[in-house]
């Protein structure tokens, strides 16, 4: 029955980040005074794309057409772990915060590898701006991580999120400074407007387009599915990790069905946000990037820093 | 005693104390002289409010006067009175960089670590909760003296002063509940006093020098000339 239900939650999850994508895209073009495109509009590329026939390069490997598959496939097993409607699902229990961490290294590994394949110029100019910035990114997520760790005792998911729910509202320091290092990790992570334009093809500027450039069909319907789920996965980890309020901690249908409401109205509230974000600051130039990640690796390390100065419990004599 | 076990308005008075040091960091990293001037405003802004919830956990009713003049002071009048300072010095557009900004931000981060290990002993053997904050505020006037020493604006050098003058008000307010009115005020006005005689400073380094930079003091003018 759990089995089931995890299955259920993982299927839901990809099945829900193209609505997502499509609802990000409706908030932006509105905030630009645009007419938006229909939320469904990203299920109609992707459908559009699969019955496309993929194009090989000439000289691509083995690597260039199983790369995707790769990509895709750790994706999916790293939604299956995080919780998204409810915790103490047996998913969740396999594998903690470190290998999801682990995953997302490798699907970058193998898309930057792809990238790299085609002896393009623009895919081996993406894939070292893809692996520099990373490299800086990472860090600071794992440093938030950690932070969540110390205070939970546990790196795992579902045993975290059970904590930060039964202690209730508590206003701690180092969840504030995790937050806006996480946030800022998103963004830079997932391609979005301070650090990679996600809607550009303008040569100089793309970080993500440029490695898959060379992607068509089925191929790129499933690369684009894969980085729509990676930002839906940000999303629920800051909404279910920093407000967990609503999550289910039972199989009941009930809290089931509170649960899918809950997650859905913060991951659109998390989707305003980022939309404004993006409509109010401009692209940055790609050397100052590393200036902005180590800022979002000190927010870390402070964070770090704060739960063991200001919160951590002390016996005095 | 963990954090969980406070109320809210305590927990509110340590995460101020981690926004402040954040702000200090903020100052540290801000090569902009306006910016830096509204970073030191805000943290002005954000020791007011610390101050502010100190006196009403605590229920000391005096502390809310500190707070008020506090907030008159750091986080209003010194602001401005810099901020025009800079904009009559044509100093608005002057990029004061920092050489190596990641270094000097660990080195940031070792003075909070350094601060909280020498404040130790000193939480240990006490049962009040807002001595946690003790290592912010220690560190808030260590982060300062590092704005003096790796900054070549003088004005930067002053923000950095009254930065340092933020800490000692915040270590008073967190572990003795504040000092008494008659020096709180003293110090008030002769902070608002530097800051006026700081500005005629300006005007003559300006006039001697043709510049902020306080490097150029030490070089002879006769001998570049």
């Amino acid at each position: 029955m759990s089995w089931l239900l995890a299955f259920l939650e993982t299927l839901l999850f990809i099945a829900a980040a193209p609505l997502l994508a499509g609802w990000i895209k409706r908030v932006k073009c509105r905030l630009q005074n645009r007419k938006s495109p229909s939320v469904f509009q990203p299920y109609r590329n992707l459908l559009k794309l699969y019955d496309k026939q993929p194009i090989l390069p000439h000289p691509a490997s083995w690597i260039f057409p199983a790369a995707p598959y790769i990509v895709f496939a750790s994706t999916v097993l790293s939604a299956a772990i995080v919780p998204l409607v409810a915790v103490n699902l047996p998913t969740a229990h396999i594998a903690d915060m470190i290998v999801l961490v682990g995953f997302f290294a490798l699907s970058r590994t193998f898309l930057v590898l792809a990238g790299m394949d085609i002896g393009t110029a623009f895919g081996g100019m993406g894939a070292s701006r893809e692996m520099t910035i990373s490299s800086l990114a990472e860090p600071s997520m794992l440093m938030a991580v950690f932070t969540l760790a110390m205070t939970a005792h546990t790196t795992n998911l579902s045993e975290a999120i059970n904590y930060v729910h039964d202690t209730g509202l508590v206003l701690r320091p180092s969840y504030v400074f995790a937050l806006g290092g996480l946030m800022m990790v998103t963004v830079a992570e997932t391609g979005r407007v301070p650090v990679d334009n996600p809607a550009t093809h303008l040569e100089l500027t793309m970080i993500h387009e440029a490695m898959i450039l060379e992607y068509s069909g089925r191929w790129l319907a499933l690369i684009e599915w894969a980085s729509q789920i990676k930002l839906m996965l940000y999303g629920v980890l800051i909404a279910n990790i920093f407000f967990p309020w609503g999550i289910a901690q039972d199989f009941s249908p009930a809290s089931l069905g509170l649960g899918i409401v809950m997650i859905a109205i913060k991951l659109a509230i998390l989707a305003v946000i980022l939309a404004l974000s993006e409509v109010v600051l401009a692209k940055m130039r790609i050397f100052r990037v590393q200036e902005y990640l180590s800022f979002a690796y000190l927010l870390s390390v402070l964070g770090m820093l704060s739960h063991i100065i200001l919160e951590a419990a002390r016996v005095y004599r | 005693m963990s954090i969980a076990d406070l109320n809210l308005y305590q927990q509110a008075i340590l995460l101020l104390a981690g926004l402040i040091a954040l702000t200090s960091f903020l100052m540290l990293g801000q090569s902009r002289l306006v910016r830096l001037v509204r970073v030191f405003a805000l943290q002005g802004f954000l020791l007011a409010l610390a101050t502010a919830m100190a006196a009403n956990v605590l229920n000391y009713p005096h502390l809310y006067i500190s707070a008020g003049l506090n907030l008159l002071m750091k986080g209003i009048l010194i602001p401005m009175l810099l901020h025009r300072l800079i904009r009559r010095l044509g100093l608005h557009r002057v990029m004061d960089t920092i050489e190596h900004p990641a270094r000097v931000m660990m080195g940031g981060a070792t003075l909070l670590i350094f601060s909280y290990y020498v404040s130790l002993p000193v939480i240990n053997h006490s049962p009040l909760f807002t001595l946690n904050a003790i290592a912010v505020s220690l560190a808030v006037v260590l982060l300062g003296m590092l704005l003096m020493i790796t900054r070549k604006q003088a004005v930067a050098h002053v923000v950095g002063f009254m930065s340092i003058e933020n800490g000692l008000f915040f270590a008073a307010v967190v572990s003795t509940y504040g000092m008494p009115m008659i020096v709180e005020l003293g110090i008030a006005f002769d902070v608002l006093v530097a800051a006026v005689l700081f500005g005629v400073f300006f005007f003559q380094i300006n006039a001697s020098i043709d510049s902020l930079n306080v490097d150029h003091l030490s070089k002879l003018s006769e001998v570049d000339k």
